[in-house]
């Protein structure tokens, strides 16, 4: 589904990433782990498109096409969805408006008609159950005056109700309460199918006790230093990234 | 000072002197001959006074207005009006400057509550017009309310008595219609001990250019709630000055909702006096496009203790629009435990669009909590990114996100049929690609 290679990119002069290698295949799910710094977040804005970054080397095909040269809503629209580490609190436009908004951008894309109301309304509110929202959530402004924890599960009712193939996750877990990190990783969960793969970027490994990823990558000083299965981040947790920096210090 | 110009409108008082409401009383004589002279020594407001300095009224000048002298409100198109007038309210129709009974409800009104035109009011109750007129908008702030007080042909007049809570809005509907034609009105609210009432004022016309010139006082008793909406949609080319002066008495509320969108030159005063305790709530829309100019004028006075003020003005102005608030602050020395919070956000959308904001904060009390905030700014390109991660294209993502700048005070309005009126503003004024109305 996704194939990067070799990924350089800089903000002005300063390299972040220098040749991020990765195969990502439909149904799988991959966590990128690391220390602060070490380009998890870069990696995960460059893959949707956000602006300030600069590719000087390397590649990303999406589903066979050129990932990179794609404007972030067309990444969106074919079903790149980026969960953010800090949603953004648009006042004036209702969360419903934007999950209208952005279905029906990507029924569009795919030469569909517009969502029925009805069909809508009942498939958003099938939804907000399933994360045990309060409706009234839908109704108001985007993340405005939400909590952390309601912050995060409203990106999940978006993934929910937009069905993306490509869902990264940025640092999902921070600035969540236990309570709200098994909420949102049941929804997590029932997404997860044999069409979808998932990138988990997180600084630590409690978010995999919910959900297990089948394979772990470190990132260190912007490159993959090590990869394995899910047994890695309990290692890393154990040992601490001092353990795989040292290890590439040593190589 | 253009002093030919009030000359002009001087040695044009005596063809009208005669209609105006009013005539038999001789307080009213009185004040308008006072008022007349002010005018005709000053003319309008100079850029030179502090109050005007950003907005240039010599548009004004340059023309000669004239007011008519009777009812005209043969040629109005239904539709056009029923786009403005709400369902479900007692309505004072002015067109021209001159009462409609014809377009007006004031059908199933309660015997104790009055709601009326000013020069029924004259005839009806001179006592309670005499004992308020004049007492929230003092004449020697500018000229615009001498011009009024001299000028003015009708307007509203309400009066809540104590208790009593209106369980259905008012609605001032001001229609201009004629080319170079003047409409000079004077309302008076009153709402005594406990009352509740909402009025809502409109000002539209048909496309001409002409002056609007409205002065509108409150007066909010002890414990009384008064909720005042003003939507100026004026026409392209007219001149629109409204001021509101409010008077608020010991834990009196009153709510402010001040809807700019129309007009070549427009300027609205919003002035309270707050008493002990007593809460006001300033909010406001200013939307610019082409050349228009819009300016807000505000003061609250904090004149005694415990008193809570709050206030949001955003403005979005674009092409080559220029936007004016004036926003003041003033807690006298006894006015201590003072709560005070101004803001001012505007969005400018064009290069050439322009802004200037001047909040002031005037504190003669040591105990109090005051703030103001201003920003004038692009939209935010981190909002925009994250609509564009939800399939949203820029352009669209932008247009969305300078609606839903605007759309945060349109939404304060409580009165459904209001909201989606302004709404429609809103969105005509906007009309770019991005909003689907029928989603919100």
């Amino acid at each position: 589904m996704l194939s990067i290679k070799n990924l350089h990119v800089s903000v002005g002069d300063k390299p972040i990433l220098k040749g991020i290698n990765l195969e990502i295949k439909a149904g799988e799910i991959h966590a990128i782990m690391g220390p602060n710094g070490s380009g998890k977040s870069t990696l995960s804005h460059v893959l949707s498109g956000k602006g300030g970054y600069t590719v000087t080397e390397g590649s990303a095909t999406y589903q066979g096409k050129d990932l990179l040269e794609m404007a972030p809503e067309i990444r969106a629209r074919e079903g790149v969805f980026l969960a953010f580490q800090y949603p953004v609190e648009i006042p004036g436009v209702s969360n419903i408006y934007l999950l209208k908004a952005a279905l029906n951008s990507i029924r569009k894309h795919n030469g569909q008609p517009e969502v029925d109301a009805m069909d809508f309304l009942t498939l958003v509110k099938d939804k907000v159950r399933l994360l045990e929202m309060d409706e009234k959530f839908l109704y108001r402004a985007v993340n405005e005056g939400f909590s952390g924890g309601e912050k995060k599960r409203n990106e999940i009712l978006q993934m929910a109700i937009l069905e993306p193939k490509l869902c990264i996750m940025d640092e999902t877990d921070s600035g969540l309460d236990i309570d709200a990190l098994k909420i949102v990783s049941e929804g997590v969960n029932s997404l997860r199918s044999p069409e979808r793969a998932f990138v988990m970027v997180t600084h630590y490994q409690r978010l995999l006790d919910y959900i297990k990823p089948d394979f772990v990558h470190v990132l260190a000083h912007g490159q993959i230093v090590k990869s394995g299965g899910a047994d890695l981040a309990l290692e890393l947790e154990e040992k601490g990234y001092s353990w795989v920096e040292d290890n590439q210090a040593a190589a | 000072m253009n002093t030919a110009t009030a000359s002009r409108y001087a040695a044009e008082y005596q063809t009208i002197a005669p209609v105006l409401p009013g005539q038999a009383l001789p307080w009213l004589k009185a004040l308008r001959a006072e008022a007349l002279m002010a005018f005709s020594a000053h003319g309008f407001p100079s850029p030179r006074e502090e109050e005007w300095r950003y907005t240039n009224v010599s548009g004004i000048e340059k023309k000669l207005f004239s007011p008519s002298l009777s009812l005209t409100a043969g040629d109005l198109d239904s539709e056009w009006l029923k786009s403005y007038q709400l369902e479900d309210t007692w309505s004072v129709v002015l067109v021209n400057g001159h009462f409609s009974a014809e377009l007006s409800n004031l059908t199933d009104l309660p015997s104790t509550v009055s709601v009326m035109s000013m020069a029924d009011a004259l005839v009806k109750q001179p006592d309670k017009v005499e004992k308020y007129l004049g007492t929230a908008a003092d004449q020697s702030e500018h000229s615009f309310i001498a011009f009024n007080t001299a000028w003015f042909t009708d307007g509203l007049f309400v009066h809540v008595p104590v208790k009593q809570v209106l369980n259905k809005p008012i609605q001032l509907l001001h229609i201009v219609t004629g080319s170079d034609a003047m409409a000079t009105t004077r309302n008076i609210i009153i709402a005594d001990e406990m009352a509740e009432a909402k009025v809502i004022e409109t000002f539209v016309g048909i496309d001409n250019a002409y002056l609007t010139a409205a002065v509108t006082e409150v007066f909010v008793g002890s414990n009384a709630d008064v909720t005042l909406y003003k939507m100026q949609s004026e026409s392209d080319k007219a001149y629109h000055f409204g001021g509101s002066y409010i008077k608020q008495a010991r834990d009196a509320r009153f709510t402010h909702h001040n809807f700019a969108f129309g007009g070549l030159l427009a300027r609205s005063d919003i002035h309270a006096d707050l008493d002990h305790a007593s809460e006001c709530e300033l909010n406001g829309l200013y939307l610019g496009v082409k050349r228009q100019h819009i300016d807000n004028h505000t003061r609250i006075n904090h004149l005694k203790p415990y008193a809570i003020s709050r206030e949001l003005y955003k403005g979005v102005l674009d092409d080559r629009a220029r936007g004016v608030f004036q926003g003041r602050v003033i807690v006298a020395i006894d006015a201590q435990k003072t709560d005070s919070q101004m803001n001012n956000r505007n969005l400018l959308l064009s290069d050439d669009a322009e802004v200037d904001t001047k909040p002031q904060l005037e504190i003669y009390a040591d105990d109090v909590k005051c703030g103001h905030g201003v920003t004038v700014g692009q939209l935010d390109e981190k909002s925009i990114f994250y609509l564009q991660s939800r399939c949203v294209d820029e352009e669209t993502a932008r247009n969305m996100l300078t609606f839903a700048f605007a759309n945060e005070m349109v939404d304060k309005i409580k009165i459904r049929s209001l909201h989606d009126i302004v709404l429609e503003q809103v969105l005509a004024r906007f009309p770019q690609e991005g909003v689907n109305k029928e989603w919100l």
